[in-house]
């Protein structure tokens, strides 16, 4: 039974023809449990330390993990690694062609039209509407984080793909920048000392022990919301795909396979679309909340800051 | 599925940052720039040719203006013209009428000239005639001037004044 989880495949989007088999081998061996199936079926959504490409099982090489600082750090290249990079690498690739020629084309044309029309609404319906002209030198951060989530997600379409974003370590690590960036931009349009007294929330001095915490906290809520909000919202798409295509192996009937396959194809369109959606949604707040930060900066004082970090 | 892999964190901060680095770079830069320059020609072409066409307008209206001016010098002009026209004809006419009017005295005046000196010349003629014509009845004895002064007297009197 082991030999068989070893053997087979596991990609979120397997080949009809493989989940048959896979189906076929389970139903034969007769021994696999409905909860043992969608457990195997589940692990096509989580990293795992081997690709799968056609015809090829590649196993990854572990490294030894590294100390720094009492944490221990495991850079082996997971399959989520290898997506990352690879979706990093064609990222550079498109945007390289699209910025080549958008320099050209008086009047852009084909692919360069395409990532402008992205860009400028990001420019002009995301970052200047949250943080005014003062976010126009976030752009490469904002641009980037969106196309590199939304290349992410989509590359979990593919057969044989993966969604980085559809791990909680990679939606984590995202936050963590874009914690990072809000802080930073608060802090420069603020100024060190205006950005701390932000944390006392405006209230009298006596309330700060209880105030401080809790603005700190507010700190670290908002990006922690964003991570949870990415993983959940791929890796839960993806465990729909999955389960459905659990159904089939459960029923084992014609009428069954035909309508959970076009229930599929289905929540394949719905998931093309969450993509751009959560990558919109990430991109959108993490520019909301810099933009409160930067406008903070901008008149508003203290007694604000509740309602701002009341998000 | 929920549990945190650093090293994972590790890569995605890594990846994100030389992306961010290399995208700025090569894509953000260049991509950016090329909106906000073809939006700046853009609002400039835009703003030229509201200008362009301010501009037409204004020539235009002259151009309508003048045309009107001209036309209305042209109708002036005819008009004068028409006028001068009219008097010289009126004055052609007066001066012919007043020309034929006065050949027509000068012919009256001719004429009663003519008509004075013929009658004149008749009324010589007739007392010749008279005087002849009775010196040749009554013989030759009677003086020849007596006898005219007699035939001008008699003349005078039926000369009807």
């Amino acid at each position: 039974m082991y030999a068989f989880f070893q053997a087979a495949h596991d990609t979120t989007h397997l080949s009809a023809q493989q989940v048959a088999d896979t189906a076929h081998a389970a139903a034969a061996d007769g021994k696999m449990s409905v909860s043992e199936m969608f457990k195997y079926l589940f692990e096509h959504v989580q990293d795992s330390n081997h690709l799968e490409l056609p015809f090829l099982d590649i196993h990854l090489p572990h490294w030894d993990p590294i100390e720094i600082a009492g944490l221990t750090l495991d850079l082996s290249p997971t399959k989520h690694v290898l997506f990352l990079w690879f979706g990093a690498a064609v990222l550079i690739l498109l945007m390289t062609l699209a910025a080549r020629a958008n320099t050209k084309n008086r009047v852009p044309k084909g692919w360069g039209n395409v990532v402008e029309v992205f860009v400028k609404f990001i420019r002009d319906e995301i970052v200047i509407p949250n943080m005014g002209m003062a976010g126009i030198r976030y752009m490469p951060y904002v641009l980037t984080t969106f196309f590199f989530i939304l290349l992410m997600n989509l590359l979990g379409l593919i057969p044989y793909g993966a969604s980085a974003t559809g791990n909680i370590s990679v939606t984590a690590g995202l936050a963590a920048i874009a914690f990072v960036m809000i802080q930073v931009s608060a802090i420069r349009a603020q100024g060190f000392g205006h950005y701390l007294a932000h944390l006392t929330g405006g209230v009298p001095v006596f309330l700060w022990p209880i105030m401080i915490p809790i603005e700190i906290l507010g700190l670290f809520t908002k990006p922690f919301a964003l991570c949870i909000r990415l993983f959940a919202n791929i890796t839960g798409g993806h465990l729909v795909i999955v389960s459905l295509f659990g159904l089939i192996f459960l029923f084992n009937s014609w009428a069954v396979g035909v309508t959970t396959a076009a229930f599929i194809v289905a929540i394949n369109f719905l998931e093309l679309f969450v993509g751009f959606l959560q990558a919109y949604v990430f991109t959108m707040l993490t520019c909301i909340f810099m933009g409160l930060g930067i406008q903070a900066g901008h008149g508003e004082h203290h007694g604000e800051a509740a309602n701002e970090h009341g998000h | 599925m929920l549990e945190i892999n650093p090293g994972l964190i590790f890569w995605t901060i890594v990846t994100f940052l030389a992306m961010l680095f290399i995208l700025s770079k090569v894509a953000w830069k260049p991509l950016l720039h090329a909106l906000t320059s073809r939006e700046e020609q853009i609002r400039t072409a835009l703003l030229e040719a509201e200008e362009a066409q301010a501009e037409a307008k204004k020539l235009l209206e002259e151009n309508k203006r003048q045309l009107a001016q001209a036309e209305a010098h042209a109708q002036q002009a005819m008009r004068e013209g028409r006028e001068m026209g009219e008097q010289l004809k009126a004055e052609i006419v007066e001066k012919a009428h007043a020309s034929a009017r006065s050949m027509i005295d000068q012919a009256k005046e001719e004429i009663r000239r003519e008509k004075d000196a013929a009658l004149q010349e008749l009324r010589g003629e007739v007392a010749d005639l008279a005087v002849t014509a009775a010196g040749k009845i009554i013989d030759a004895n009677l003086d020849v001037n007596k006898h005219r002064q007699l035939v001008d007297n008699v003349i005078k009197d039926i000369r009807p004044s």
